[in-house]
């Protein structure tokens, strides 16, 4: 099966600063991939370019057989950036509601998705009035509208406690088992085991692509911190 | 442009104001308020009020709009929300749509309660249909929006957005024949004049008021103008960012 999302000597530059460097990567379908990397290394620029609200300088990004950025790929991507972007003055229920409407077909109704991200409860109160793990799943649940094939989820993990983060991870692999993509960006670096595959970014360049068990036994050790670390030291 | 996603981007939009009974509150009591105070300002002088009064009906929906739409989006630029439309199937014609019905309802209900506080409350009198009033105020509301989504683009901040209504709605407004009729202003003044659209807002207004001359033309113009600024903010609106 052809790949997911094929990027080839992607160049971004934003004013002088040059953010990723012909960077070349691929990301297969139906699994979970895991993007990691210190800030400012170009993991969310490598996201807005793949799900085309980031115009690069040079290089090719295919994603789902389409350049990046056309327009059939509106219905078939999902994408949650850091900041919870929903409507605070909406509840949670007329939030997805809101967006489910803007796609043509949809493959679950807007209850199911939040009972999805475990948001049932909290349908008919407002945006505003959520915490902060409340307000990322409903995030993440607007990414669910529609019937997306490939998810890009910005760091939708920062700020949870370690029961939601285990949740959301069970609802990721679901995903992935109904034949969804998933590239998911993170610098806890306990997450990267539950991640098939695992990218590692630096300064805007591949450092290593692989399982997790691949890198381990690259670099010899065992915690996923340490086998980052030892990747950037043998450079 | 699609009638589904159209009626969504609507209904959103009002369901958003409808959440916020203060903004709603403001809508309504601000512009009968301040006709109030100009009916007592006037008070020696009820032929001015008579005057004067009619055109501010236009004033208030188009300095509302303005301010509400220059900030409503920035607010989706901000919270990034905005930018979670560009990648969806919306358009960018039915984003802006959709703001411009969701908001010109809103005035059609401002203009219809306001004017009909200023004409039985008040006493203002028009000769002509206040039905034809209540339609130029909410010509004048989507100057408003037009112009308030197209600087949206241009401010980074809603502090900033608010700077321009001095900059740019107020100097239309000082040329619009409110304060003292067109053909009176200094040549140059008046040829400038010809240019901005608040102008045949107001040369409309006053027509309806004395029910003199058809304001046919003056809203064909209004609507060339909203096309021309509608469009230049369709054109800001990118999907892409360097």
């Amino acid at each position: 099966m052809p790949a997911a999302i094929r990027a080839h000597n992607l160049n971004v530059e934003r004013g002088k600063n040059h953010i990723l460097h012909d960077l070349t990567v691929e990301i297969p379908r139906g699994l979970i991939m895991g993007l990691l990397g210190p800030s400012g290394s170009g993991k969310t620029t490598l996201m807005r370019s793949i799900v085309g609200l980031q115009r690069i300088a040079s290089g090719e990004v295919q994603v789902l057989d389409l350049p990046a950025a056309s327009r059939p790929l509106r219905s078939k991507i999902g994408y949650s950036t850091q900041s919870a972007s929903v409507y605070s003055d909406l509840t949670c229920i007329q939030n997805i509601r809101y967006f489910a409407s803007l796609y043509s077909y949809n493959e679950k109704t807007p209850e199911q998705i939040l009972d999805d991200v475990d948001l049932t409860q909290n349908a008919h109160q407002m945006a505003e009035t959520l915490s902060g793990g409340e307000r990322a799943r409903l995030a993440l649940a607007t990414t669910l509208v529609g019937s997306p094939e490939l998810l890009i989820l910005d760091e939708p993990t920062v700020g949870l406690d370690p029961v939601l983060r285990v949740q959301l991870w069970e609802l990721f692999n679901k995903l992935a088992a109904q034949g969804k993509t998933l590239l998911v960006s993170s610098h806890v670096m306990d997450e990267a085991d539950s991640c098939y595959q695992l990218i590692l970014l630096r300064d805007g360049r591949v450092l290593a692509q692989g399982t997790p068990a691949e890198l381990r036994a690259r670099t010899g050790k065992n915690r996923m911190d340490e086998v980052f670390i030892s990747l950037i030291g043998g450079e | 442009m699609n009638a589904n996603r159209l009626i969504a981007m609507t209904k959103r939009v009002l369901l958003q104001l409808w959440h916020d009974p203060r903004t709603l509150a403001l809508l309504f009591v601000s512009p009968a308020l301040l006709m109030t105070i100009l009916k007592y300002v006037y008070w020696s002088n009820p032929d001015l009020f008579q005057r004067v009064a009619g055109s501010m009906l236009g004033v208030f929906p188009m300095l509302v709009m303005f301010l509400i739409t220059s900030v409503a989006t920035l607010r989706e630029r901000s919270s990034g929300t905005l930018e979670r439309l560009m990648i969806s199937p919306l358009g960018k014609a039915e984003f802006i749509a959709g703001y411009a019905i969701a908001f010109g309802l809103a005035s059609l209900v401002q203009a219809t309660a306001v004017s009909s506080y200023a004409i039985w409350v008040l006493g203002l009198k028009i000769a002509g249909l206040q039905i034809s009033l209540i339609y130029v105020a909410i010509l004048d509301a989507l100057i408003g929006l037009a112009i308030g989504l197209a600087v949206s683009t241009f401010a980074k901040t809603e502090f900033q957005a608010i700077q321009f209504m001095p900059a740019i709605l107020l100097p239309q407004l000082l040329l619009s024949g409110l304060l003292i009729p067109r053909a009176a202003m200094p040549r140059i003044l008046h040829d400038l004049s010809n240019f901005l659209p608040l102008s045949y807002a107001i040369d409309a207004t006053r027509k309806v008021i004395s029910n003199q001359g058809s304001i046919l033309n003056d809203s064909l113009l209004i609507f060339l103008f909203l096309t021309m600024i509608l469009s230049a903010g369709s054109l800001t609106l990118k999907r892409q960012t360097r």
